[in-house]
């Protein structure tokens, strides 16, 4: 709670900077996918990735997320240096992805989709076992947390609704956030009621300090929760902007179509030649 | 803390009554469990011999050596592959055991761990091209299965100069191997063999590791979600590799077992139509040929389906060859039978 407050209180002391990406470049092949991104991800900030569709979003969140490697720039979380080897080593380092596919293994049960991948365990190796029964009730609580009560943990995960099954990642990612949560927008459609739920969790996380990234194609809840605006075009960062910078119209008008982004990137671009080597 | 000030989404609980039926209707082994019944009530009527201790021990006999490699090809296929190379894993490590100890003068016990590596080593192999490759583990193991059959029959004869080596129990450290391998006691005037109790050790431990360790948990992701198990940091690859490499031992143990049973090693009578069994037994155990789910009880319990069908057929003084017929029909069944139970499971409620 304090850091959110002390943001908007006293903005002469900017809060610390999470994660911070300089000069991020990644390629696939010779085509870069990010191409010299610069950005700082702060502690109890959310800030919204906007752009069309093969901008670098999704590069982007793999890359955040540990699944993919940035092959040129730097990388920094909590000011050092890192390179992920795996989702595993993102993880440990307490940043946490909600993925757009939400990452949720169907035939699995509620509580090892919870940990998958971070089991858990007690006793030596070779009788290094499962902790069931701690991993069942921090699902019920992590669970109810988001809203979904009268769980049942041992039940496959597709006997849960939809809705429940987004729950479930952001309840998971939530546990496991302990500085960032990176947040690719789920494309299964939500009632109106979850999303509240949805946006109610990123605002708890926003106040709880963490730094949160939230990727998506919807400029007015992104307006409507965020704090920043990373604008991305072929690759590139298009513009930065803050809440006070633009209102929801200007941003859903920016991100009505990709025309328009890309105007804007050449105009920048002009006005601005030091955007055009980033 | 959210939680307090909203509505609760959670389904109400079914009854009790409704919920056991669901769960065991879940249950990967039911299949399995109840073609066992019918198979054992209708070649107990038909040979009564089965219903002996002889009988018995003759069921188990057959049951062993195929639930082996059948506990081991289930997991894998959980994890979303294949491995027709067990069975061929089988004759080359018992072949090139004897080859070691026989004409080459071999101790017995450095034989075997050489011929564990050599498995071992197929495993790898056979792991790193699936996983490095992409391609379709089917393929890549029915590459291997014939490279290790050429190379398994006509190497040993290129090496020994015969088709069969014998006197294997003269080596030194042979009494000891075989305490471990080829021991067996009489229990009831049958003869049970010790390879009874290594299928039990091996579904057990594979069952445990399952369901209650960490890599149990990332061999099913890995074959029911892999793109999921990806996201989440599950090391997909060092697991499918591992269970390669775990089939090729369960092929090296059925060999070793085979090989310490009958003290020499004949080219002539080399079984090598168990090529599709184990899959076939891992299937009638309720694994989905997808990935994701299945049971080691059930390959267990399939096994014993399939030596007991084998079984009676022979005792009821049937032609053996319509064995093949009631496997068949089996595997059909037991396809159905998880092609419904995966339809239930895959079945979203709309929300």
């Amino acid at each position: 709670m304090s850091t959110a407050s002390s943001e908007h209180d006293a903005p002469t002391r900017p809060p610390r900077p999470v994660i911070e990406l300089r000069g991020l470049t990644v390629r696939y092949g010779n085509v870069p996918a990010l191409n010299r991104v610069n950005a700082v991800l702060r502690s109890g900030e959310i800030t919204c990735v906007l752009g069309e569709n093969g901008s670098g979003k999704s590069t982007l969140v793999s890359v955040l997320s540990g699944l993919g490697r940035h092959d040129e720039g730097e990388l920094l979380v909590a000011g050092m240096p890192v390179r992920f080897r795996s989702p595993r080593h993102s993880r440990a380092l307490g940043i946490a992805t909600v993925w757009q596919d939400l990452a949720v293994a169907p035939l699995l049960s509620i509580w090892r989709n919870f940990f998958l991948g971070v089991e858990p365990t007690r006793g030596v190796w070779p009788l290094r076992r499962l902790d069931v029964a701690g991993a069942r009730e921090t699902t019920v609580r992590a669970m109810a947390r988001v809203g979904v009560t009268a769980l049942d943990p041992d039940q496959p995960a597709s006997a849960l609704q939809a809705g429940e099954r987004q729950s479930l990642a952001v309840a998971r990612a939530l546990h496991f956030g302990a500085r960032a949560l990176v947040i690719d927008e789920p494309v299964t459609p939500m009632t109106v009621a979850r999303q509240t739920l949805f946006g109610q969790a990123i605002l708890a996380a926003r106040a709880q300090g963490l730094a949160v990234v939230v990727v998506t194609n919807n400029p007015r809840y992104a307006h409507l929760i965020g704090d920043r605006f990373l604008l991305l075009a072929h690759g590139q960062v298009a513009a930065t902007l803050t809440r006070d910078d633009i209102d929801a119209d200007d941003l859903t008008a920016l991100m009505a179509g990709g025309e328009q982004l890309s105007t804007l990137t050449d105009a920048l671009t002009a006005l601005h030649p030091e955007l055009g080597e980033r | 803390m959210i939680g307090d000030r909203l509505p609760s989404y959670g389904t109400a609980r079914p009854q009790a009554g409704r919920r056991f039926l669901s769960r065991a209707l879940a249950r990967p082994s039911l299949p399995a469990v109840v073609a066992l019944v019918v198979v054992v009530a209708f070649f107990g009527l038909q040979a009564p011999d089965l219903r002996s201790t002889a009988g018995l021990a003759g069921v188990l006999d057959v049951a062993a050596p195929l639930g082996i490699g059948a506990v081991a090809v289930a997991l894998l296929l959980i994890a979303g592959q294949f491995d027709l190379s067990v069975g061929i894993m089988a004759l080359a490590s018992s072949l090139l055991t004897a080859m070691l100890i026989g004409p080459a003068g071999w101790p017995t016990w450095p034989a075997l761990a050489v011929s564990l590596l050599a498995a071992l080593a197929v495993g790898v192999v056979n792991g790193v091209l699936v996983v490095n490759t992409g391609l379709p583990s089917f393929l890549v193991t029915l590459a291997t299965f014939l490279v290790l059959q050429g190379i398994a029959l006509a190497g040993f004869e290129a090496a020994t100069g015969s088709t069969q080596v014998g006197g294997l129990d003269a080596a030194p450290g042979w009494s000891s191997a075989a305490s471990v391998f080829g021991s067996s006691a009489e229990i009831g005037g049958a003869r049970f063999h010790v390879a009874v109790l290594w299928w039990l050790a091996a579904t057990a431990l594979a069952t445990w590791a399952l369901w209650r360790t960490a890599f149990g948990n990332a061999v099913f992701a890995a074959g029911g979600a892999r793109r999921a198990a990806r996201e989440l940091g599950v090391p997909v690859r060092r697991t499918t590799v591992a269970l390669f490499c775990l089939t090729a031992t369960a092929g090296w143990l059925i060999g070793t077992l085979g090989l310490f049973r009958l003290e020499s090693v004949q080219l002539g009578n080399a079984d090598l139509d168990t090529a599709l069994d184990f899959l076939v037994v891992a299937v009638i155990g309720g694994c989905l040929l997808t990935g994701g789910y299945g049971s080691a009880i059930g390959a267990a319990v399939a096994s014993v389906l399939y030596a007991v069908a084998r079984q009676g057929i022979t005792l009821a003084g049937w032609d053996p060859r319509w064995f093949l017929t009631l496997l068949g029909g089996l595997l059909l069944v037991a396809l159905v039978a998880n092609g419904v139970v995966r339809r239930r499971l895959k079945a979203k409620p709309r929300s």
